[in-house]
């Protein structure tokens, strides 16, 4: 078990250097450096200055070099200007010249700085990450027990006009991705169309003050696209165990039904669905970045789009790491979840 | 003209019943479901003859009361839009017009419909289709959209209005409002509305179910021949193909979508050759799939074999050639061109903006296709049937292709149904984003975009292309429901 898990970890590690090095190349292809240079200096720029301002910072060296200083591997750049000053990646003008570092990478701690959001890139990510984790935190509270209990009922009795109707919420669930399902949210719930102002069609505020009002939809319309994948599965599961021989034992000794349901079934249709949600949470982020762009939740979904939108490289990758560490960690979880709940499985 | 309503005259008759009906059919719906909660659902009891048969009650009273309420809601359904198709707007509304637009739609699904249910037993998996219910509403729904959008964007029949004009004085004005000024055989009215540069909704939505009806089932097309090209090597062969190609597929799942489009989908990637560089890597694919599928069956009759394939790839080639280069160049950037076809034997000439969605669509996909071919590639390499062509000397390209693929083809189909609505979700996705096409494509996403803007006030011009997707993904998903379903029962 142990070993199984230092391996799936290395492959980790190996995935997400692929990964940060394939999002690391394309973000920097010139015409990409070529619009970041003309954003952050000026939109009239020539095509010398475009090319000396990136050399001045270290944008023109060679992909790997930049990617073995992004990573904090190879020492970042310095430049002298004609008039002395030296500037360098891990320093400014101010500081001390026995006080500067060669390295400043991710290994360093140092995520870099965005020139975008004029900020440090590190917290920028860590405070959008904890307003997704609470949007994430709520839409799984909601999401799994509904998507569990569907499942269940729908599963019990197979072919019921019961599993008939749930079925069909279901597969329709599946069908309304998530900016069908927000865009006829708002509409109905929030738009002076219909007259019910039930809800606020945006969800800006509910960062600092989240109230039923402004964070249902946004809850609801990710949870109900997830959902309908997991309360398949559970249904699957369900209708798998109750033709089960010793289900049907249960049965003849005299057992209810509800009790069948209960205490007999529940537990081994459950270890199905365990895999399904782990393996779902990388998919509800995709739902995350359409839901917080859809109602302005200045989440990590918004601070992907905007990262991405305007190619700031430096978030774009720790934006990508965070969401690869999210998906490879989940996956090594659902695998070894899967060892410990199911009895038949074991890893020699 | 008055603006419409959505029902029209009829709906002054009709209207009260459809919302006795609809109250009465959600009771019995309602009634139904805790009433088999309740009362453990119907009971059967035995004849004296040795039939069977429900022993009534009260789950068997809501259940009858859900079948003759639903049916008379599909009645009165059909009522509204024959009365449409009869009688236009003037007698239908809003409704009503749209099924008078529809009715070449109508025409074509009722002949496809009567002429499958006809010849069911002789069509294979596609005849059992219509022995289920949930497969034929599927089917129903996949094949308006297909029709809708052929005949709106090949013969131009459903649309009143041009896709892109505008007309002044109809700036987000609501459903049914009409045309101001219109002239002597122009369409009267917005019968969707418009939206906030003033263009017919009810046009662009038709016009955008063609963009959708054209690269979704293509692009899915495509992922499935690169995954099945590489998926049935790896799960065959297993060993080092097996764990790189793996390792590939897993690398490309393990991006979040979206970051992959905004990586890939932008103008400066466009700018550097990129996507041209995968389609021509992409593209090849299907020539690879034909090639090998041919030579592996007719290789011991070279006679045969040798014209065939020079004839089938030569088209292919010609088809991939003229698919991949654009104004004589397979790739053009600023500094460099790679030459391709010239423009005089070049067949058609691919948009970048769509080409570049094609491509990212097809990577997006190909992994996941890539993985479930593999699994059963070698879930099935393992059969007897298997070990008996490998006993017989068959070669193994011929094993993968003649006898594994077959028998994997249930799951595939079915995967294949879901996939397109997934690549429809995905194309939404990027018209949702603003990404690859342009801002006044009538394709379903760039419209639900270009309407969110102003959704608390005029949800219109947002609303119908998001019902629109929803109808098609839900057909498609049904569909698949209905053949999985169905290839079971053999």
């Amino acid at each position: 078990m142990g070993l199984f898990i230092l391996r799936r970890l290395g492959l980790m590690l190996l995935t997400a250097l692929c990964l940060t090095f394939i999002v690391f190349f394309l973000t920097n292809l010139y015409p990409n450096l070529e619009k970041l240079a003309k954003t952050q200096g000026n939109f009239r720029m020539s095509d010398e200055a475009v090319a000396s301002w990136l050399g001045d910072r270290g944008y023109t060296d060679n992909t790997l070099i930049k990617y073995g200083r992004w990573l904090g591997v190879a020492p970042g750049w310095t430049t002298e200007k004609d008039d002395g000053t030296v500037t360098g990646q891990c320093f400014n003008e101010g500081t001390p010249v026995e006080n500067r570092p060669t390295f400043c990478g991710v290994l360093q701690g140092d995520w870099g700085y965005s020139l975008v959001f004029k900020d440090e890139v590190g917290s920028l990510v860590a405070t959008r990450l904890a307003a997704t984790g609470k949007l994430m935190g709520f839409v799984l509270l909601v999401m799994v027990p509904m998507a569990l209990i569907v499942g269940v009922l729908a599963g019990m009795r197979e072919g019921s006009g019961l599993d008939r109707s749930l079925s069909t919420f279901s597969i329709t669930t599946t069908a309304t991705p998530e900016y069908v399902s927000g865009v006829i949210f708002i509409a109905v719930f929030a738009s002076s169309a219909f007259g019910l102002k039930w809800f606020k069609g945006s969800a800006t505020q509910a960062i600092e003050n989240a109230t039923f009002e402004n964070f249902t939809l946004p809850v609801v319309t990710i949870a109900l696209y997830g959902m309908g994948y997991i309360a398949r599965m559970t249904r699957a599961s369900m209708t798998e165990v109750m033709t089960a021989q010793y289900i049907r034992t249960a049965r003849l000794k005299g057992v209810s039904f509800g009790n069948i349901v209960m205490k007999h079934a529940l537990r081994n249709a459950l270890i199905a669905p365990f895999t399904v949600i782990m393996l779902q949470i990388p998919w509800l982020l995709n739902g995350v970045v359409i839901v917080e762009t859809l109602f302005n939740y200045k989440g990590f979904g918004w601070l992907l789009v905007q990262a991405a939108g305007n190619n700031d490289i430096e978030l774009l990758l720790a934006v990508s790491v965070v969401s690869v560490v999210v998906v490879l960690i989940t996956q090594l979880i659902s695998d070894v979840g899967y060892v410990f709940l199911n009895p038949r499985i074991r890893i020699s | 003209m008055e603006p419409l309503t959505w029902t029209g005259t009829l709906g002054q008759f009709l209207d009260p019943v459809l919302y006795v009906l609809v109250a009465l059919f959600l009771v019995a719906v309602l009634a139904q479901i805790v009433l088999s909660v309740a009362t453990g659902g119907a009971r059967v009891v035995t004849n004296p003859d040795g039939t069977l048969s429900t022993a009534g009650g009260p789950y068997d009273l809501a259940a009858t009361a859900t079948r003759w309420t639903g049916t008379a809601l599909l009645a009165l359904l059909v009522i509204y839009l024959i009365g449409g198709v009869l009688g236009g707007p003037g007698l239908g509304g809003i409704i009503g017009g749209m099924s008078q637009q529809l009715i070449p739609v109508w025409i074509a699904l009722v002949v496809t419909f009567v002429v499958s249910i006809q010849f069911k037993r002789r069509l294979g998996l596609y005849g059992k289709l219509f022995d289920s219910t949930v497969g034929m509403i599927g089917f129903a729904l996949v094949m308006f959209w297909v029709f809708a959008g052929v005949m709106a964007g090949v013969f131009d029949w459903i649309s009143p209005h041009d896709s892109l004009s505008q007309v002044s004085g109809m700036k987000n004005k609501v459903p049914g409002t009409p045309l101001r000024g219109a002239e002597e055989g122009e369409y009267g009215w917005y019968l969707l509305g418009g939206d906030n540069l003033a263009r017919d909704v009810f046009s662009r939505l038709f016009k955008g179910a063609w963009v959708v009806v054209q690269i979704a089932p293509l692009a899915t097309l495509f992922a499935f021949m690169v995954g099945i090209t590489l998926g049935l090597p790896a799960g065959y062969y297993g060993g080092r193909l097996d764990i790189v190609l793996s390792f590939l597929a897993n690398l490309i799942l393990a991006f979040p979508v979206i970051l992959l489009f905004y990586l890939l989908v932008t103008p400066e990637i466009v700018a550097t050759g990129i996507p041209n560089y995968m389609a021509t890597v992409l593209f090849i694919f299907p020539l690879i799939f034909v090639a090998v599928l041919l030579n592996s069956r007719y290789y011991t009759q070279p006679s045969f074999r040798t014209p065939l394939l020079i004839g089938v790839l030569g088209v292919l080639g010609w088809i991939y050639l003229s698919l991949i280069s654009t104004n004589g160049a397979i790739v053009s950037t600023a500094t460099y061109a790679i030459p391709g076809l010239p423009n005089a034997v070049d067949l058609f000439n691919i948009d970048a903006g769509i080409l570049v969605v094609f491509v990212s669509v097809v990577f997006v996909n190909a992994p996941t296709v890539f993985r479930i071919v593999r699994s059963l590639a070698l879930d099935i390499k393992t059969r007897d049937y298997v070990a008996a062509a490998q006993t017989r000397g068959e070669g193994p390209w011929y094993i993968m292709l003649w006898e594994i693929l077959p028998n994997a083809r249930g799951p595939l189909i079915v995967d294949f149904c879901l996939r397109i609505g997934y690549t429809t979700i995905l194309l939404g996705t990027l018209g949702f984003f603003g990404l690859g096409l342009e801002s006044e494509s009538p394709d379903w996403g760039t419209t639900i975009n270009a309407g969110r803007r102003l959704l608390s006030v005029y949800p219109h011009a947002a609303i119908a292309p998001a019902l629109a997707l929803l109808t098609l993904v839900l057909g498609l998903n049904l569909l698949a429901d209905g053949l999985r379903e169905e290839s079971l029962k053999d």
